[in-house]
Protein backbone atom coordinates (compact mmCIF):
# COMPACT_ATOMS: atom_id res chain seq x y z
CA UNK A 1 0.00 0.00 0.00
CA UNK A 2 1.37 3.46 -0.60
CA UNK A 3 1.35 5.90 1.67
CA UNK A 4 -0.34 9.24 0.90
CA UNK A 5 2.67 11.15 1.26
CA UNK A 6 4.24 9.22 -1.80
CA UNK A 7 1.18 9.09 -3.56
CA UNK A 8 0.74 13.13 -3.64
CA UNK A 9 3.93 12.81 -4.97
CA UNK A 10 3.97 10.67 -7.48
CA UNK A 11 0.79 12.54 -8.58
CA UNK A 12 2.65 15.91 -8.67
CA UNK A 13 5.71 14.29 -10.96
CA UNK A 14 2.72 12.71 -12.68
CA UNK A 15 0.92 15.86 -13.34
CA UNK A 16 4.42 17.73 -14.14
CA UNK A 17 5.78 15.30 -16.84
CA UNK A 18 1.86 15.41 -18.80
CA UNK A 19 2.75 19.23 -18.59
CA UNK A 20 6.18 18.40 -20.22
CA UNK A 21 4.35 15.83 -22.45
CA UNK A 22 1.83 18.51 -23.07
CA UNK A 23 4.27 20.76 -24.31
CA UNK A 24 5.82 18.27 -26.75
CA UNK A 25 2.62 17.87 -28.16
CA UNK A 26 1.61 21.60 -28.43
CA UNK A 27 4.99 21.76 -30.46
CA UNK A 28 4.37 19.28 -32.86
CA UNK A 29 0.53 20.86 -33.77
CA UNK A 30 1.22 24.41 -34.20
CA UNK A 31 0.79 25.54 -36.93
CA UNK A 32 3.33 27.43 -39.25
CA UNK A 33 2.82 30.89 -39.63
CA UNK A 34 2.56 31.40 -43.20
CA UNK A 35 1.58 35.83 -42.70
CA UNK A 36 4.79 36.90 -42.56
CA UNK A 37 6.36 34.39 -44.94
CA UNK A 38 4.14 35.26 -47.83
CA UNK A 39 4.42 39.13 -46.96
CA UNK A 40 8.37 38.60 -47.26
CA UNK A 41 7.90 36.95 -50.48
CA UNK A 42 5.05 39.63 -51.88
CA UNK A 43 7.04 42.35 -50.52
CA UNK A 44 10.72 41.25 -51.18
CA UNK A 45 11.85 41.87 -47.55
CA UNK A 46 15.02 40.70 -46.39
CA UNK A 47 15.13 40.87 -42.26
CA UNK A 48 13.42 40.80 -39.07
CA UNK A 49 12.00 44.41 -38.04
CA UNK A 50 13.84 43.55 -34.25
CA UNK A 51 15.50 47.04 -33.63
CA UNK A 52 14.56 49.60 -36.00
CA UNK A 53 17.12 52.75 -34.17
CA UNK A 54 19.66 52.30 -36.94
CA UNK A 55 19.55 50.60 -40.57
CA UNK A 56 22.55 48.57 -39.18
CA UNK A 57 20.19 46.94 -37.04
CA UNK A 58 17.24 46.92 -38.93
CA UNK A 59 18.53 45.44 -41.75
CA UNK A 60 21.80 43.38 -40.39
CA UNK A 61 21.50 41.26 -43.85
CA UNK A 62 21.54 44.54 -45.78
CA UNK A 63 24.57 46.60 -43.89
CA UNK A 64 27.50 46.53 -44.71
CA UNK A 65 30.53 46.92 -42.52
CA UNK A 66 31.16 50.26 -41.68
CA UNK A 67 27.67 51.26 -41.14
CA UNK A 68 27.81 50.86 -36.93
CA UNK A 69 31.03 54.15 -37.40
CA UNK A 70 29.32 55.83 -39.97
CA UNK A 71 30.00 59.37 -38.07
CA UNK A 72 33.77 59.03 -38.61
CA UNK A 73 36.31 56.14 -38.64
CA UNK A 74 37.34 55.85 -35.04
CA UNK A 75 33.68 56.98 -34.13
CA UNK A 76 32.42 54.52 -31.50
CA UNK A 77 28.37 53.09 -32.12
CA UNK A 78 25.84 54.24 -30.22
CA UNK A 79 22.69 52.03 -30.64
CA UNK A 80 22.51 49.71 -27.48
CA UNK A 81 21.14 47.30 -29.23
CA UNK A 82 24.06 46.95 -31.53
CA UNK A 83 25.77 45.43 -28.47
CA UNK A 84 22.82 42.44 -28.87
CA UNK A 85 23.49 41.98 -32.90
CA UNK A 86 26.36 40.32 -33.89
CA UNK A 87 28.63 42.96 -36.57
CA UNK A 88 27.56 42.19 -39.93
CA UNK A 89 29.72 38.69 -41.19
CA UNK A 90 31.58 39.36 -44.42
CA UNK A 91 29.73 38.62 -47.34
CA UNK A 92 30.90 36.01 -49.38
CA UNK A 93 33.96 37.18 -51.80
CA UNK A 94 32.80 36.02 -55.12
CA UNK A 95 35.19 37.45 -57.60
CA UNK A 96 38.00 38.90 -56.23
CA UNK A 97 39.87 37.15 -53.19
CA UNK A 98 41.13 40.19 -52.85
CA UNK A 99 38.55 42.55 -52.62
CA UNK A 100 37.32 44.06 -49.84
CA UNK A 101 35.12 41.37 -47.68
CA UNK A 102 32.46 43.78 -48.51
CA UNK B 1 3.43 -5.86 -5.00
CA UNK B 2 6.80 -7.24 -5.68
CA UNK B 3 9.21 -6.73 -3.11
CA UNK B 4 11.84 -4.09 -5.09
CA UNK B 5 9.20 -2.21 -5.50
CA UNK B 6 7.89 -2.15 -1.96
CA UNK B 7 11.48 -1.57 -0.98
CA UNK B 8 11.35 1.88 -3.05
CA UNK B 9 8.56 3.13 -1.97
CA UNK B 10 9.47 2.83 1.29
CA UNK B 11 12.52 4.52 0.84
CA UNK B 12 10.73 7.29 -1.10
CA UNK B 13 8.73 7.39 1.87
CA UNK B 14 11.50 7.88 4.24
CA UNK B 15 13.09 10.23 1.63
CA UNK B 16 10.34 12.73 1.44
CA UNK B 17 9.85 12.38 5.51
CA UNK B 18 13.30 13.46 6.20
CA UNK B 19 12.70 16.27 3.25
CA UNK B 20 9.67 17.55 5.10
CA UNK B 21 11.95 17.86 8.40
CA UNK B 22 13.49 20.02 6.89
CA UNK B 23 11.32 21.82 4.94
CA UNK B 24 12.29 25.98 4.81
CA UNK B 25 15.70 24.64 3.09
CA UNK B 26 14.21 22.43 0.64
CA UNK B 27 11.80 24.31 -0.76
CA UNK B 28 14.22 27.63 -0.97
CA UNK B 29 16.60 25.22 -2.46
CA UNK B 30 13.80 23.59 -4.97
CA UNK B 31 12.80 27.60 -5.83
CA UNK B 32 16.43 28.63 -6.65
CA UNK B 33 16.85 25.75 -8.86
CA UNK B 34 13.36 25.74 -10.84
CA UNK B 35 14.37 29.21 -11.40
CA UNK B 36 17.98 28.59 -12.93
CA UNK B 37 16.30 25.79 -14.93
CA UNK B 38 13.22 28.16 -15.95
CA UNK B 39 15.99 31.20 -17.03
CA UNK B 40 18.23 28.54 -18.73
CA UNK B 41 15.60 26.96 -20.66
CA UNK B 42 13.75 29.80 -21.44
CA UNK B 43 17.12 31.70 -22.99
CA UNK B 44 17.11 28.01 -24.90
CA UNK B 45 14.15 28.06 -26.26
CA UNK B 46 13.54 31.37 -27.26
CA UNK B 47 16.83 31.48 -29.49
CA UNK B 48 15.81 28.27 -31.07
CA UNK B 49 12.33 29.31 -31.73
CA UNK B 50 13.52 32.81 -32.74
CA UNK B 51 16.45 30.98 -35.29
CA UNK B 52 13.31 28.52 -36.74
CA UNK B 53 11.66 31.59 -36.87
CA UNK B 54 13.63 33.94 -39.30
CA UNK B 55 14.91 30.51 -40.90
CA UNK B 56 11.17 29.96 -42.07
CA UNK B 57 9.98 33.50 -42.49
CA UNK B 58 12.86 34.65 -44.80
CA UNK B 59 13.15 31.22 -46.96
CA UNK B 60 10.99 33.41 -49.78
CA UNK B 61 13.34 36.35 -49.62
CA UNK B 62 14.71 37.62 -53.01
CA UNK B 63 17.42 34.65 -53.97
CA UNK B 64 19.97 37.58 -54.51
CA UNK B 65 20.36 41.25 -54.31
CA UNK B 66 22.30 43.87 -55.97
CA UNK B 67 23.69 46.97 -54.32
CA UNK B 68 26.04 49.82 -55.27
CA UNK B 69 28.91 50.75 -53.20
CA UNK B 70 30.32 54.38 -53.10
CA UNK B 71 33.15 55.17 -51.16
CA UNK B 72 32.22 51.86 -49.02
CA UNK B 73 28.87 52.96 -48.69
CA UNK B 74 25.18 51.63 -50.01
CA UNK B 75 24.15 54.22 -52.66
CA UNK B 76 21.51 53.78 -55.28
CA UNK B 77 21.78 52.22 -58.19
CA UNK B 78 22.24 54.79 -61.30
CA UNK B 79 20.14 53.95 -64.66
CA UNK B 80 21.31 51.65 -67.20
CA UNK B 81 22.35 48.96 -64.44
CA UNK B 82 18.68 47.10 -64.44
CA UNK B 83 19.61 46.60 -68.31
CA UNK B 84 23.06 45.30 -68.02
CA UNK B 85 22.23 42.62 -65.19
CA UNK B 86 19.69 41.31 -67.96
CA UNK B 87 22.39 40.65 -70.27
CA UNK B 88 24.53 38.48 -67.84
CA UNK B 89 23.54 34.74 -68.77
CA UNK B 90 21.79 32.80 -65.65
CA UNK B 91 19.66 36.04 -64.35
CA UNK B 92 16.07 35.02 -65.13
CA UNK B 93 14.67 38.27 -63.77
CA UNK B 94 15.44 41.88 -62.46
CA UNK B 95 13.58 44.21 -60.44
CA UNK B 96 14.81 47.32 -59.03
CA UNK B 97 13.52 48.06 -55.29
CA UNK B 98 12.35 51.43 -53.82
CA UNK B 99 12.95 51.66 -49.79
CA UNK B 100 14.29 54.00 -47.37
CA UNK B 101 14.47 55.43 -44.39
CA UNK B 102 12.14 58.41 -42.76
CA UNK B 103 12.64 59.61 -39.27
CA UNK B 104 9.33 60.40 -37.47
CA UNK B 105 10.16 63.22 -35.21
CA UNK B 106 6.45 63.21 -33.46
CA UNK B 107 6.86 59.65 -32.33
CA UNK B 108 10.82 59.67 -32.58
CA UNK B 109 10.63 56.70 -34.58
CA UNK B 110 12.48 54.90 -37.77
CA UNK B 111 10.03 54.05 -40.41
CA UNK B 112 11.22 51.68 -43.44
CA UNK B 113 9.20 53.32 -46.42
CA UNK B 114 9.10 50.65 -49.51
CA UNK B 115 7.16 50.92 -52.86
CA UNK B 116 5.64 47.45 -53.60
CA UNK B 117 6.49 44.97 -55.94
CA UNK B 118 4.81 45.48 -59.68
CA UNK B 119 3.63 42.07 -58.68
CA UNK B 120 2.15 42.64 -55.42
CA UNK B 121 -1.38 41.25 -54.63
CA UNK B 122 -2.54 44.27 -53.31
CA UNK B 123 -0.79 47.94 -54.52
CA UNK B 124 -1.43 50.81 -53.04
CA UNK B 125 -3.06 54.15 -54.55
CA UNK B 126 -1.61 57.11 -55.22
CA UNK B 127 -2.00 59.36 -52.09
CA UNK B 128 -2.56 56.43 -49.95
CA UNK B 129 -0.39 54.70 -47.66
CA UNK B 130 -0.60 50.92 -46.01
CA UNK B 131 1.12 50.80 -42.78
CA UNK B 132 2.71 48.27 -40.02
CA UNK B 133 0.83 47.67 -37.10
CA UNK B 134 3.37 49.07 -34.29
CA UNK B 135 3.67 52.32 -36.44
CA UNK B 136 -0.11 52.65 -36.58
CA UNK B 137 -0.37 51.79 -32.87
CA UNK B 138 3.08 54.40 -32.14
CA UNK B 139 0.87 57.12 -33.91
CA UNK B 140 -2.86 56.20 -33.41
CA UNK B 141 -3.68 55.61 -37.37
CA UNK B 142 -6.55 53.54 -38.47
CA UNK B 143 -7.77 53.08 -42.22
CA UNK B 144 -8.92 56.29 -43.20
CA UNK B 145 -7.02 58.29 -41.25
CA UNK B 146 -4.42 61.18 -42.89
CA UNK B 147 -1.00 61.12 -41.64
CA UNK B 148 1.31 63.86 -42.43
CA UNK B 149 4.97 63.24 -43.21
CA UNK B 150 7.44 66.24 -43.60
CA UNK B 151 10.08 65.06 -45.91
CA UNK B 152 13.67 65.55 -45.92
CA UNK B 153 13.56 68.47 -48.67
CA UNK B 154 11.18 70.56 -46.16
CA UNK B 155 7.93 69.72 -48.01
CA UNK B 156 5.15 68.65 -46.43
CA UNK B 157 2.97 65.60 -47.73
CA UNK B 158 -0.23 63.93 -46.82
CA UNK B 159 -1.25 60.40 -47.21
CA UNK B 160 -4.35 58.46 -46.25
CA UNK B 161 -4.10 55.16 -44.36
CA UNK B 162 -5.44 53.07 -47.25
CA UNK B 163 -4.73 49.97 -44.56
CA UNK B 164 -3.05 48.55 -41.82
CA UNK B 165 -0.70 45.13 -42.16
CA UNK B 166 -1.52 42.08 -40.74
CA UNK B 167 -0.67 42.06 -37.26
CA UNK B 168 0.40 38.30 -37.84
CA UNK B 169 3.15 39.55 -40.14
CA UNK B 170 4.10 42.21 -37.97
CA UNK B 171 8.05 40.67 -36.99
CA UNK B 172 8.77 41.58 -40.38
CA UNK B 173 6.30 44.17 -41.31
CA UNK B 174 5.87 46.21 -37.61
CA UNK B 175 7.63 49.67 -39.20
CA UNK B 176 6.59 49.42 -42.79
CA UNK B 177 5.10 52.68 -44.60
CA UNK B 178 4.03 51.04 -48.45
CA UNK B 179 3.25 53.60 -50.91
CA UNK B 180 3.63 54.13 -54.99
CA UNK B 181 6.74 54.69 -56.69
CA UNK B 182 5.23 58.14 -57.81
CA UNK B 183 5.02 59.08 -54.38
CA UNK B 184 8.07 57.47 -52.94
CA UNK B 185 10.50 59.80 -55.68
CA UNK B 186 8.52 62.80 -54.57
CA UNK B 187 8.59 62.00 -51.24
CA UNK B 188 12.41 61.38 -50.77
CA UNK B 189 13.31 63.56 -54.82
CA UNK B 190 14.54 60.25 -56.26
CA UNK B 191 14.86 60.23 -59.81
CA UNK B 192 13.30 58.30 -62.23
CA UNK B 193 15.50 55.17 -63.45
CA UNK B 194 17.47 55.40 -60.23
CA UNK B 195 16.66 52.33 -57.23
CA UNK B 196 17.97 51.24 -54.05
CA UNK B 197 18.83 48.09 -54.73
CA UNK B 198 18.23 45.73 -57.32
CA UNK B 199 16.55 41.73 -56.34
CA UNK B 200 17.31 39.23 -58.61
CA UNK B 201 16.11 35.66 -59.67
CA UNK B 202 18.51 32.88 -61.18
CA UNK B 203 17.02 30.14 -63.51
CA UNK B 204 18.96 27.14 -61.67
CA UNK B 205 19.18 27.75 -58.09
CA UNK B 206 22.53 25.85 -58.16
CA UNK B 207 24.39 28.60 -60.63
CA UNK B 208 23.27 31.17 -57.90
CA UNK B 209 26.85 31.93 -56.96
CA UNK B 210 28.07 31.97 -60.13
CA UNK B 211 26.01 34.22 -61.96
CA UNK B 212 26.75 36.34 -58.34
CA UNK B 213 30.28 36.39 -59.36
CA UNK B 214 29.91 37.08 -62.49
CA UNK B 215 27.83 40.45 -61.29
CA UNK B 216 30.58 41.26 -59.45
CA UNK B 217 33.01 40.72 -62.54
CA UNK B 218 30.15 42.86 -64.78
CA UNK B 219 29.72 45.76 -62.21
CA UNK B 220 33.20 45.96 -59.77
CA UNK B 221 30.77 48.55 -57.88
CA UNK B 222 28.26 46.14 -57.30
CA UNK B 223 27.78 44.23 -53.93
CA UNK B 224 25.79 41.04 -54.23
CA UNK B 225 23.69 39.60 -51.13
CA UNK B 226 22.50 35.90 -51.59
CA UNK B 227 19.13 34.18 -50.00
CA UNK B 228 22.13 31.97 -48.07
CA UNK B 229 23.50 34.84 -46.67
CA UNK B 230 20.53 36.52 -45.25
CA UNK B 231 19.54 33.10 -43.78
CA UNK B 232 22.95 32.69 -42.47
CA UNK B 233 23.34 36.26 -40.57
CA UNK B 234 19.91 35.76 -39.05
CA UNK B 235 21.47 32.27 -37.70
CA UNK B 236 24.92 34.27 -36.44
CA UNK B 237 22.74 36.87 -34.57
CA UNK B 238 20.50 34.46 -32.80
CA UNK B 239 23.16 32.51 -31.59
CA UNK B 240 25.41 35.98 -30.72
CA UNK B 241 22.41 37.33 -28.53
CA UNK B 242 22.16 33.73 -26.91
CA UNK B 243 25.82 33.93 -25.95
CA UNK B 244 25.37 37.27 -24.05
CA UNK B 245 22.65 36.35 -22.45
CA UNK B 246 24.07 33.13 -21.23
CA UNK B 247 27.26 35.06 -19.97
CA UNK B 248 25.46 37.52 -18.17
CA UNK B 249 23.69 34.42 -16.52
CA UNK B 250 26.88 32.99 -16.11
CA UNK B 251 27.10 34.90 -12.64
CA UNK B 252 23.94 33.30 -11.51
CA UNK B 253 24.55 29.65 -12.70
CA UNK B 254 27.64 29.98 -10.38
CA UNK B 255 26.18 30.97 -7.11
CA UNK B 256 23.63 28.22 -7.89
CA UNK B 257 26.61 25.50 -9.02
CA UNK B 258 28.18 26.54 -5.41
CA UNK B 259 24.78 26.44 -3.60
CA UNK B 260 23.99 23.52 -4.86
CA UNK B 261 27.21 22.06 -4.23
CA UNK B 262 27.22 22.93 -0.32
CA UNK B 263 23.45 22.08 -0.01
CA UNK B 264 24.25 18.14 -1.79
CA UNK B 265 27.72 17.76 -0.33
CA UNK B 266 28.03 19.61 2.88
CA UNK B 267 26.95 17.19 5.49
CA UNK B 268 25.49 18.63 8.36
CA UNK B 269 25.68 16.70 11.64
CA UNK B 270 22.45 16.31 12.07
CA UNK B 271 22.13 14.93 8.59
CA UNK B 272 25.36 12.47 9.71
CA UNK B 273 23.90 11.50 12.65
CA UNK B 274 20.50 10.33 11.20
CA UNK B 275 22.91 7.84 8.89
CA UNK B 276 24.77 6.92 12.07
CA UNK B 277 21.18 5.96 13.10
CA UNK B 278 20.11 4.47 10.03
CA UNK B 279 23.33 2.17 9.84
CA UNK B 280 23.09 1.18 13.63
CA UNK B 281 19.71 -0.46 13.30
CA UNK B 282 20.13 -2.48 10.59
CA UNK B 283 20.30 -0.14 7.40
CA UNK B 284 22.81 -1.14 4.59
CA UNK B 285 25.20 1.04 2.30
CA UNK B 286 23.22 0.40 -0.28
CA UNK B 287 20.26 1.40 1.35
CA UNK B 288 21.46 5.13 2.65
CA UNK B 289 22.95 5.53 -1.22
CA UNK B 290 19.24 4.63 -2.47
CA UNK B 291 17.37 6.80 0.23
CA UNK B 292 19.64 10.09 -0.84
CA UNK B 293 19.49 9.32 -4.65
CA UNK B 294 16.04 9.08 -4.66
CA UNK B 295 15.79 13.01 -2.43
CA UNK B 296 18.47 14.19 -5.68
CA UNK B 297 16.76 12.90 -7.97
CA UNK B 298 13.18 13.65 -6.58
CA UNK B 299 14.32 17.02 -6.18
CA UNK B 300 15.96 17.92 -9.62
CA UNK B 301 13.27 16.30 -11.30
CA UNK B 302 10.86 18.38 -9.92
CA UNK B 303 13.00 21.12 -10.37
CA UNK B 304 13.88 20.61 -14.56
CA UNK B 305 10.13 19.92 -15.17
CA UNK B 306 8.70 22.90 -12.85
CA UNK B 307 11.08 25.17 -14.36
CA UNK B 308 10.96 24.03 -18.52
CA UNK B 309 7.18 24.08 -18.81
CA UNK B 310 7.46 27.19 -16.89
CA UNK B 311 9.69 28.56 -19.45
CA UNK B 312 7.45 27.11 -22.27
CA UNK B 313 4.41 28.80 -21.23
CA UNK B 314 6.89 32.18 -21.12
CA UNK B 315 8.06 31.78 -24.13
CA UNK B 316 5.41 30.32 -26.77
CA UNK B 317 2.52 31.52 -24.49
CA UNK B 318 3.29 34.52 -22.97
CA UNK B 319 5.38 36.42 -25.80
CA UNK B 320 8.96 36.34 -24.04
CA UNK B 321 7.80 39.15 -21.65
CA UNK B 322 10.59 38.98 -19.09
CA UNK B 323 13.29 39.55 -22.25
CA UNK B 324 11.07 42.10 -24.35
CA UNK B 325 12.92 45.20 -22.88
CA UNK B 326 16.08 43.74 -23.13
CA UNK B 327 15.31 43.07 -27.14
CA UNK B 328 13.73 46.48 -27.18
CA UNK B 329 16.82 48.87 -26.86
CA UNK B 330 15.69 51.77 -27.80
CA UNK B 331 13.09 51.13 -30.20
CA UNK B 332 10.11 53.09 -30.26
CA UNK B 333 8.53 50.75 -32.31
CA UNK B 334 8.86 47.07 -31.25
CA UNK B 335 6.89 44.48 -33.23
CA UNK B 336 4.31 42.06 -30.84
CA UNK B 337 5.01 38.69 -32.38
CA UNK B 338 4.12 35.23 -30.80
CA UNK B 339 6.60 32.36 -31.68
CA UNK B 340 6.24 29.42 -33.27
CA UNK B 341 6.73 26.56 -30.55
CA UNK B 342 9.47 24.87 -31.59
CA UNK B 343 11.76 22.97 -29.70
CA UNK B 344 15.19 21.08 -30.33
CA UNK B 345 15.35 17.81 -28.27
CA UNK B 346 18.90 18.01 -28.29
CA UNK B 347 19.26 20.92 -25.81
CA UNK B 348 16.22 19.96 -24.09
CA UNK B 349 18.09 16.57 -23.32
CA UNK B 350 21.56 18.51 -22.83
CA UNK B 351 19.30 20.78 -20.38
CA UNK B 352 17.94 17.64 -18.36
CA UNK B 353 21.66 16.57 -18.34
CA UNK B 354 23.48 18.93 -16.88
CA UNK B 355 20.56 20.14 -14.41
CA UNK B 356 19.58 16.79 -13.16
CA UNK B 357 22.80 14.60 -13.58
CA UNK B 358 25.01 16.82 -11.32
CA UNK B 359 22.91 17.41 -8.93
CA UNK B 360 21.96 13.72 -7.63
CA UNK B 361 25.40 13.39 -8.15
CA UNK B 362 26.56 15.88 -5.84
CA UNK B 363 24.08 14.28 -3.38
CA UNK B 364 24.88 10.56 -3.60
CA UNK B 365 28.89 10.81 -3.34
CA UNK B 366 29.28 12.81 0.10
CA UNK B 367 26.65 10.26 1.62
CA UNK B 368 28.64 7.48 0.13
CA UNK B 369 31.54 8.34 2.24
CA UNK B 370 29.37 9.30 5.18
CA UNK B 371 27.62 5.58 4.83
CA UNK B 372 30.99 3.53 4.69
CA UNK B 373 32.48 5.08 7.79
CA UNK B 374 31.49 3.25 11.41
CA UNK B 375 27.98 4.12 12.78
CA UNK B 376 29.32 4.77 15.69
CA UNK B 377 31.35 7.32 14.47
CA UNK B 378 29.03 8.81 12.12
CA UNK B 379 26.82 9.53 15.23
CA UNK B 380 29.23 11.22 17.02
CA UNK B 381 29.92 13.41 14.33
Amino acid sequence: MWSRRVQRTLALLAALAAAFLLTCADTALAPEDQAAARLVARLRLTDLCLFTEARYTRHPSQADLHSPFQDHPLALEHFPSGSLLTPPIPHARLADPAASAD
Amino acid sequence: MPAWLTRQQALIDFTLASLARRKLKNLGLLLVYTLIVFLLASVMLFGHALRREAAAVLKDSPEVIIQRMVAGRHDLIPPGYLDRLGHIRGVQSQQGRLWGYYYDPVVKANYTVMVPGPDAASPVATGRVVVGAAMARARGLAPGNLISLRAYSGRLFSFTVADVLDHDSELVSADLVLMTEADFRAFFEITAGHYTDIVLSVANPQEVRNVAAKISAALPDSRPILRDEVLRTYESVFNWREGIVLVLLAGALLAFAIFAWEKASGLSAEEKREIGILKAIGWETGDVLKMKFWEGALVSLTAFLLGYVAAYLHVFHFASALFEPVLKGWAVLYPRFELTPAVDGLQVATLFFFTVFPYTVATTVPIWRAAITDPDAAMRG
